[in-house]
């Protein structure tokens, strides 16, 4: 029998399948934040979560809003200062995995969240780097999950905020201390991985119900697919729940601020 | 030793034309009634200095005080742009603003070596980033001992800081709690800095839930404490009140169009008495 699930469900019960019991995952805010969240009250409790606004080892009974929301800072063993996170825990080696969103994502899964456009005539402008640009090259990797689109899924990014692999799929090589970069991007359609000679992202999973038209269709590149492609495991019925009741809680909470 | 004066002393006494400002507060502890007596105030050609600006920021360029921002992830959490922001800097409304923007990781360092009294901070950051290609305040040199080419950035040196925190003692002892963010850092990174406070108690130490490890800024490291009641509000202040997110989304609206966003510092700022 199968479940009845939206495919942001699906993303984000795969997203959370990656993390594992064991790992210490810098999260950043809005879906990683979802899925480290999930993994935490289903497959992984074990997984330790820190937020770039110095939370080590957070519970949030709901998901935060904001980086710096109150909760993350309550649920947490302890909250240490802005430069000690990013000087002791990340650059110091205590992350595993840095899992990120972003606007825009390139073949060499480099990310752009700085602006669409020229740099000094943007057309849209976005946020900016914040933490992205040293949790990319200091955790041990990089789980990356967004919304599969054409838009997002770029052949070359406009600017090079976070380095995946770099405009030739060479960034990292010879480059001393410096993490393994993206090992997954997770989107509502499928999962990816790098190559491991050429860097270029790679379909290595459909999500169930999804065609390789689909993903043709939604990527702003000649997306190659693994040769042995395999389906994505549905969510389960006690993984949708705990989800469901996440976000549900998250908006009554919100709603009533 | 911090002198115990009102917000609108302080900031006519410590914020000049011209002056290097960090009002700092990670997303938490944001310093809404200074960065307000600010624009009360009328202060100009400011370079404002803050790791995520936030609506406090978007409030004091819409009101013409910014000549340049520093910043590292510039947008409203959660909702979406700084409209006012985007104004100025696209459109020159009401003035053109020139931004520098750096990673979190470096500010921090910059933040973190101001206080330390360095020329510069020490990073493993900006590694394949192009934000190099756009800051020439992002450098890279090489590790004496090692070999490794690293990041470097100037220190944070403002000649103003300004932070928010809960509470200070008659002696202008601050204590800090919760999301500390870079407080600390940029109170002594700066040749001057004001504290804004939701109250004063007679002492620190002799408070119930004084602990020796406190987050506590000596009120001899401090220029001056001005008591501010709510004056994080719409970010919060742990232990005093909550964020008001709806405050946050509805920003979005009145930030979007200049009438509104005027009309609306005219009201809530400009004639709202000297703690809004």
């Amino acid at each position: 029998m199968s479940l009845e699930y939206t495919s942001a469900e699906m993303m984000s019960v795969t997203a959370a399948r990656a993390l594992e019991n064991g790992m210490t995952c810098f999260v950043g805010i809005g879906l990683p934040s979802e899925a480290a969240n999930l993994a935490r009250l289903t497959h992984a409790p074990e997984v330790v979560l820190i937020y770039e606004s110095g939370t080590l080892q957070t519970k949030p009974e709901v998901l935060p809003l904001s980086i710096g929301d109150g909760e993350l800072c309550e649920s947490a063993l302890t909250t240490v200062s802005v430069p000690e996170m990013f000087r002791y825990w990340l650059q110091g080696g205590k992350v595993s995995v840095g899992f990120l969103g972003t606007a825009q994502i390139d073949r060499f899964a480099n990310l752009n969240t700085t602006l669409i456009g020229d740099y000094h005539d943007p057309k849209v402008r976005l946020p900016g780097g914040g933490g992205a640009p040293e949790i990319a090259t200091n955790a041990g990797e990089v789980f990356i999950t967004l919304k599969h689109s054409k838009r997002a899924f770029v052949k070359d990014v406009d600017f090079i905020t976070t380095l995946g692999f770099g405009r030739d799929g060479k960034g990292r090589d010879g480059v001393p201390n410096i993490g393994r970069g993206p090992t997954r991007v997770i989107t509502d359609l499928c999962v990816m991985k790098p190559d491991p000679e050429t860097k270029e992202l790679v379909v290595v999973s459909l999500h169930p119900n999804v065609s390789r038209e689909d993903v043709i269709e939604a990527t702003g590149w000649e997306i190659r697919f693994a040769d042995t492609l395999e389906t994505t495991p549905e969510p389960s019925a006690h993984e949708l729940e705990i989800l469901r009741e996440l976000k549900a809680r998250t908006e009554r909470k919100h709603a009533g601020e | 030793m911090a002198e115990l004066l009102s917000l609108h002393d302080a900031v006519a006494r410590y914020v000049e034309d011209g002056a290097t400002v960090a009002m700092e507060g990670f997303t938490h502890l944001i310093p809404f009634a200074a960065g307000h007596e600010v624009i009360r105030q009328r202060k100009r050609d400011l370079t404002l200095i803050r790791m995520t600006p936030d609506l406090v920021y978007d409030q004091m360029i819409g009101a013409g005080c910014a000549r340049k921002v520093i910043f590292s992830w510039g947008g409203n959490p959660g909702v979406g742009s700084l409209h006012r922001l985007r104004d100025a800097v696209e459109k020159g409304w009401p003035h053109k603003v020139e931004i520098l923007e750096h990673s979190h990781a470096a500010m921090a360092c910059a933040f973190d070596a101001g206080a330390a009294g360095l020329p510069l901070a020490v990073l493993r950051g900006y590694v394949g980033s192009e934000l190099p290609s756009v800051n020439d305040q992002i450098k890279f040199i090489e590790c004496p001992f090692t070999g490794e080419r690293l990041a470097a950035v100037p220190s944070v040196r403002p000649d103003v800081s300004i932070v928010h925190a809960q509470k200070a003692d008659r002696a202008g002892n601050v204590l800090v709690e919760g999301i500390i963010g870079v407080q600390k850092e940029a109170v002594l990174a700066a040749k001057k800095s004001i504290v804004t406070v939701e109250e004063i108690v007679e002492d620190l130490t002799t408070e119930p839930d004084y602990h020796p490890n406190a987050c506590i800024i000596p009120g001899w490291a401090i220029s001056a404490v001005a008591v501010a009641e709510k004056g994080s509000y719409p970010s919060y202040a742990h232990g005093y009140y909550p964020r008001d997110n709806r405050f946050y989304k509805e920003w979005d609206a009145i930030a979007r169009d200049r009438d509104a966003f005027t009309a609306w510092i005219e009201d809530n700022v400009m004639n709202a008495g000297g703690n809004a």
